[in-house]
This record gives structure tokens, sequence and C-alpha cells, in this order.
């Protein structure tokens, strides 16, 4: 183990290690420990230019009252769940063929197509923008979910299609041969043998999709306008200039706004990492 | 599965079978693709070079596109007689600083990940939350930040001024300095990302030859640097992927902190693009696009590297 396991070093060392973790994890977090402090305090607080001490009053339940009550928020994130589940399922559905597709068979353009998927998935989606947004308007799709939704699935399938494709692989093969050698259908192997192999990448693909999808922005002010059809992180912007400079409850929004890949991190935190550092180990 | 016959199969006896079932192992591939191919080509192959054909076009989004050649291109990068797009050589400038300053998150999560590499009680809990903010949305990350760089009241203000220096306008209302503030809250959840890569890359070095090494007498950087480093060879693969894209595409932050300003001063071709497109002085989808082609043959340089080592490998593994 690198580096050396602190259990075998000098006493002085072990304890100033246990005495600088949390040290060192208030400074990472500063930022967000200064935020949930914002999202509690008065107003009078900030008019008094008391910013990053103490909160004057514990306002925790006006605030984040009005943020659901006083405000479009509550629309803006249905929205996202809107938005972010259908995407989940599409692009999971779509690159778990599409990844069975490629790490099962054997055919000549296997590896140009697997290429197109992860080169699609570096490509700056600015050059998506301007037909991606006109053929949305002519599809009559332009500031609806549905408009956002499809373009999600098909954006992300690339990233699923690389991520599903390497997990199949690995997956052992003579279970495939085996299971052909009985004469089962192919789509039948997929759907009893592959599939219930691939839970894990399934659950890990899932988390994930899901924090991309939520935390999206560009898209969302690209191809949708208002809180129709808007997700919370561009409805987070319309709030800001709702309550302009208020600061305890635009930081009370804003805290809201995180929070579900948050707690789908803590939820799942297993599998999230586990489909983040795909590839990081050989 | 289980109701498959003892006998192997009644093939035999059904000689004329259907087409499907002839070439099953041949076209199973394709109706297993089909789908991902289609949406995907829909919406990002076929995209890419609209994208092309539009930039060589002035067109507002609803009319008739106006053929116009490469004037696009000439009034960006100023060929011929005029002079290069000044909005576009300060966003050109700022991608390179995002670009170099970004890569600070690998160090920086390399060293983290050294630090959180221990087993004593409640290290999991650490680990975690040192990931947190990577967890959070872009657009949370920024106003936050904003928040922090408030001139007067803000908290990095406050430090600063301590210290006896005054950023006039405070950090995202000086020209000189809103960048690099920007980037600064963009290497805090980037280095979280990085640092999860190197746990896991920590947790399958080869503790053999981490002992062996240590009979060897090496240790501290030598160690890390013969050592672990090459074993964490693929974590770094990945981070450097993921940071140069990342740092590329950078616009939520940009639009949610500055919006560009202050006196445009940190746009970057990504946020330039967006509001060239969609600009409320009306929309140019036709410059919009030749500054995403820009873009693309930036990273295209990267694209090529990233795609052409996975295709090594790829290979390596046959």
């Amino acid at each position: 183990m690198f580096p050396t396991p602190i259990a075998k070093t000098s006493r002085t060392w072990q304890v100033s290690y246990q005495a600088l973790l949390p040290v060192a994890l208030i400074i990472w977090l500063l930022p967000l420990i200064a935020v949930a402090n914002f999202s509690i305090k008065p107003e009078s607080d900030f008019v008094n230019g008391n910013y990053w001490g103490l909160p004057g009053s514990f306002e925790a339940f006006n605030n984040y009252g009005r943020v659901f009550f006083d405000s479009d928020m509550p629309r803006y994130l249905l929205n996202s769940l809107l938005i972010t589940i259908p995407t989940v399922i599409g692009a999971v559905a779509l690159s778990c063929m599409a990844g069975f597709a490629l790490g099962i068979y054997k055919f000549r353009s296997n590896l140009p197509i697997f290429f197109m998927f992860i080169a699609g998935n570096f490509v700056p989606f600015q050059i998506l923008m301007v037909p991606v947004r006109d053929l949305t308007v002519s599809l009559n799709l332009y500031d609806t979910k549905t408009g956002l939704v499809l373009f999600h699935i098909a954006f992300q399938t690339g990233f699923c299609t690389l991520f599903m494709r390497n997990f199949i692989r690995a997956l052992p093969f003579p279970l495939i041969e085996a299971a052909r050698v009985e004469g089962i259908a192919e789509w039948r192997i997929f759907l009893f043998v592959v599939l219930p192999l691939m839970k894990p990448a399934l659950a890990a693909l899932s988390v994930l999709i899901f924090t991309f999808i939520w935390n999206d922005y560009f898209w969302a002010v690209v191809l949708t306008q208002g809180p129709d059809s808007q997700p919370v992180t561009a409805g987070i912007t319309a709030f800001n200039s709702q309550f302009r400079a208020a600061y305890h409850l635009m930081s009370a929004g804003s805290i809201v706004a995180a929070l579900p890949p948050v707690l789908m991190f803590f939820l799942m935190q297993k599998h999230f990492i586990a489909g983040l550092t795909l590839g990081a180990v050989k | 599965m289980s109701v498959s016959p003892a006998v192997p199969s009644t093939r035999a006896s059904q000689p004329k079978r259907g087409w499907y079932k002839r070439n099953e192992i041949a076209i199973t591939p394709w109706l297993f693709l089909l789908p991902a191919i289609l949406f995907f080509a829909v919406y990002v192959v076929i995209p890419i070079g609209q994208s092309f054909w539009i930039s060589f076009h002035e067109w507002d989004g609803l009319g008739e596109k106006t053929w116009v050649g490469t004037a696009n291109y000439e009034r960006l990068l100023g060929w011929g007689d005029q002079s290069i797009d000044r909005k576009f050589e300060t966003s050109f400038w700022n991608n390179i600083r995002w670009l170099i300053l970004y890569l600070l998150a690998i160090p920086a999560g390399l060293f983290i990940a050294l630090f959180l590499n221990q087993s004593v009680t409640g290290i999991r809990f650490y680990k975690s939350m040192f990931f947190f903010p990577f967890v959070i949305s872009q657009v949370v990350v920024g106003l936050v930040f904003s928040w922090f760089y408030l001139p007067n009241v803000g908290m990095f203000d406050l430090i600063t001024g301590f210290f006896g220096i005054d950023i006039s306008g405070g950090v995202l209302g000086n020209p000189d300095t809103a960048t690099y503030g920007i980037i600064a809250a963009g290497l805090w959840p980037q280095t979280a990302y990085c640092m999860i890569l190197y746990l896991t890359g920590l947790n399958a070095v080869d503790p053999e030859q981490v002992e062996a090494a240590r009979l060897d007498g090496a240790k501290g950087s030598r160690m890390l640097w013969y050592v672990i480093l090459p074993q964490l060879k693929p974590a770094t693969f990945i981070a450097f992927v993921v940071t140069i894209i990342g740092a590329l595409r950078s616009f939520d932050l940009i639009s949610v902190m500055t919006n560009g300003g202050p006196f445009g001063s940190t746009r970057v071709l990504s946020f330039y693009m967006f509001e060239e497109s969609l600009s409320e002085f009306g929309f140019r989808m036709g410059y919009g696009a030749a500054i995403a082609v820009v873009l693309f043959f930036i990273m295209l340089g990267f694209i090529a590297y990233f795609l052409w080592s996975m295709y090594r490998d790829e290979k390596g593994a046959r």
C-alpha cells in the first residue's frame, strides 16, 4: 500500500493525521458550508453585513418554505424528473442492446462502429447546437421535455455504449457459447443470459446518467425556455432573478436544486464510483 | 434455459429453416444496433456535418440560408484584408488558459488521493465527502463561488483584504482576474473527479511490487515516481481525457458567474458560439457554426490522440 499505512508510522504523525483530516475536509467544503449557512439566515443578516458569521436567527423553515410555495421551483423540479428518468431508461436500454451487439458478435464493422460511438462522445457539443436546435424546432418539439429527452438519449448513448460494451466483453464468453449449443435464440440469450449478469453495470450507469442529465444546463437553455419545460438547472436562473440579491432564498433554492443527485450519490455510492472509474484500473 | 430438450436439437428434422434462422448470427447484431445507431446518427453524426455546411452560410435560423463561402471564417480569423475578430481572439486565449490551468486538477487530485489512501476509522466518509463537489451541478457551483467572490463582503475579498490585496471590482468584476476566478471554481469539482480516479487506481496498485521496492530502499517521491505512477497510468489517461474535454466544454460556469463579462473578458469559444447563434441582437447561426467548427478542430487533435490510444489497447487485447 502506498503511501505507508498510517499504523506503521510514528505516533506523532498518526495523531496529526487524524487531526488534519477534519480540518482539510472543512476547508475543502467551505463553499458548501457557507451556502448551507446562507440558506438558514434571516434577510436582516445580509442587510447588516453579517454574511459569513453565525445566523442571527434560525430561518430554515421560512426560507425553504418560500422556495417551495412562493416560486416555480416545484415545477422545475418536476420537469427535471420528467426529463431525467425517461432519458436514463432510454439511454440505458439502447446502449444495453448496442453493447451486446458490439461485445458479443464478431463482424467487420464492429470496431469502426464502436469507435464512432466513442468519438461522438468526445465531440464538443457546441458543434451540434445549431443543427439539433433546428431539428427540434422543425419536429415541433422546441420547448418541450420530449425534445430534450430525445437529444439526451442520443448523446448519452455514446458513453453508455462504451461502458456496456466493455462490461459485456468482460463476461465469460463460454456462457454464451453454451447457450448457443443448446439452440437458444440470440435474442433470448440477450434477455435471459446476458441481461441478468449486467445488473451491476445497469445500476452504475443509471446513477451516473441520472446525475449527468440532472446537472445539464447547456441543452436546457438551448432547447427550452420558461417554466413549462425547463429543468431546475435552468430554472434556478429565473428563480434568482425573481429573488435578486436575496441570498438567503437563492442559496436555499440552489441547495434544493442540487439535492437529488447528491442523494442519489450517497445512496448508490458504490455503483456511482464503479461507473465513474471504469477503465481507471486495467 | 431449463426447458431445453434432452436431445440437443431438433434441427435435423427441419430441413428448411427460415431465412432469419439461417442468418441469425449475422443479422442479430444489426437488429440490436439499429436503434442506437439511428438515434446517434440523427442527433450526433449528421449534425456535425450540417454544422460544417451551415458555417458556409449566413442564416438567421428561420429564413433561407444564403451561401457566403468562407466569409464567416475570413471574418473570424482575419484572413485577407480583415482584422481578426477581437472577441474570437479573447475567447481563443481564454480557452488556452482553461486548458492549461484545468490540468492542475490532475496533480491536485493525485495529492488528495494520496492523502486519503489510508485505512483509519471513518476514512470512507472522508473520501465520499471529498468527492461531493463533483456531484453538484456546475450551475450551483458557479452561484456558490460567485457569492464567495462578492466584492467587499465576499469571503475571498475579506481574506485577500486581510493581506492587503485589493482587487478592484471584486474577482469577477475585474477583467484581469475574472477568468482565473471561474477556472478556480471549475477546478473544485474537477479535482474531486481526478481524486476518485486515483483512489481507485491506488487500490489496485500491486502491494508486492511496493514491498519489493521498499526492501530496495525506495521511498517517498522516488517510490511515487518510479513504482506507483507507472501503475497509475490508466487512471492518469482517463483523468487527462475528462479534464481536457471538460476544459474545452466549459460553458455553465461562465454563463452563470459572469455571462461572458466584464467587457467580454471571460468569453470562451463555446460561450461565444452560443452568444452569436442565439443572441438578443438576432440569430447569427452561420457565424456561430463557424466558431463551433474551429472549436471542433482544436479538439480534434486531442480526440484523435485519445481514440488512437484506445484503439491500440483494443488491438493489443486481441
